[in-house]
């Protein structure tokens, strides 16, 4: 994948098949310890043991095919990069991915349309509460769905189409700042 | 407009409301889009993208825009699938333009394009 924001996309929608009510991404980037790190957390239902001895295997998956290639290219990518892959999960409790990359290195794909990764996850499941965090060295920005909403006054998912677009410029320009170092 | 604070949001919502006043409806389109790591990776994301951003600049409020995950055609995607009055048709081989179009044809004018058809169910 091109953008790492569709890597993002693919692990947060297995987070929303493992039935995760709330879905946390952090985005912390380093310069100087040439650190990028993505970690992405639910509180859906979790996996076992067997389950997650197998993950990393492109030929497993939880759903009714042959093939789950969302978390092998993601470590592939970690790897390629000069970083790993980790995945801590509990039955019951939820799961929490993170990808470590060397923020220099010459394979890693820029982070790509984040906006349009998140604007299509709150068209799809507005019930599904995201919090997301994008740390830059001393820069940091943050929100969380449910307060926005809250504070919008927005209900049911056809209150949340007219805002889509506004939504996604709104993140755009905090995005553009936190580049910026603003 | 630069859209920058939550009041800025809050002022396009206002103005929507107004807006939706006018046109109620009840949602009779279902549009899935297919969003396995086969379909984000062949363009899903830029295709539901595209189709949400047709439907509300149509204001179209009898629609609802889901997500699926791999239905097994992965060589075909990106894949939608368009269920109205009992029809479902699935459009493979898509892109961003190719959705507005399947909006402006099928949904509003109730034309299928048969070219991009994968598959119908009755």
């Amino acid at each position: 994948m091109k953008e790492l924001a569709l890597h993002i996309l693919d692990i947060m929608e297995n987070s929303i098949r493992a039935n995760a009510s709330k879905i946390c991404v952090s985005l912390v980037e380093n310069s100087c310890s040439n650190q990028y790190i993505l970690t992405i957390q639910d509180n859906g239902k979790g996996m076992d043991k067997e389950v997650l001895a197998r993950v990393r295997d492109p030929f497993f998956t939880g759903q009714n095919k042959k093939v789950g290639m969302g978390i092998p290219l993601l470590e592939q990518l970690a790897s390629m990069c000069g970083g790993k892959l980790d995945i801590v999960s509990q039955p019951g409790e939820g799961t929490m991915i993170q990808a470590t990359f060397q923020k220099s290195h010459i394979d890693l794909p820029p982070l790509g349309d984040l906006p349009e990764t998140l604007m299509v996850l709150f068209a799809s499941h507005p019930e599904v509460e995201i919090e997301y965090e994008h740390v830059k060295d001393n820069c940091r920005w943050s929100f969380n769905t449910k307060k926005i909403f809250q504070e919008l006054g927005l209900q049911g998912p056809q209150d949340i189409f007219p805002v889509l677009q506004g939504i996604k410029e709104w993140i755009q320009y905090h995005e553009n700042q936190i580049q910026e170092g603003v | 407009m630069k859209i920058t604070s939550i009041e800025d949001l809050k002022r396009i919502k206002e103005e929507a409301q107004k807006n939706t006043l006018l046109r109620e409806g009840t949602a009779d389109i279902k549009i899935v889009v297919c969003m396995g790591t086969c379909g984000i990776a062949a363009g899903a994301r830029q295709v539901m993208s595209s189709l949400l951003d047709e439907v509300s600049k149509r204001n179209l409020k009898n629609v609802i825009i889901t997500q699926a995950g791999c239905i097994g055609l992965c060589d075909r995607e990106p894949l939608i699938s368009v269920e109205k009055g009992g029809e479902k048709v699935y459009y493979g081989d898509l892109s961003p333009d190719k959705a507005r179009q399947i909006i402006s044809s099928h949904v509003v004018n109730g034309q299928i394009i048969g070219e991009w058809v994968v598959h119908t169910e009755r």
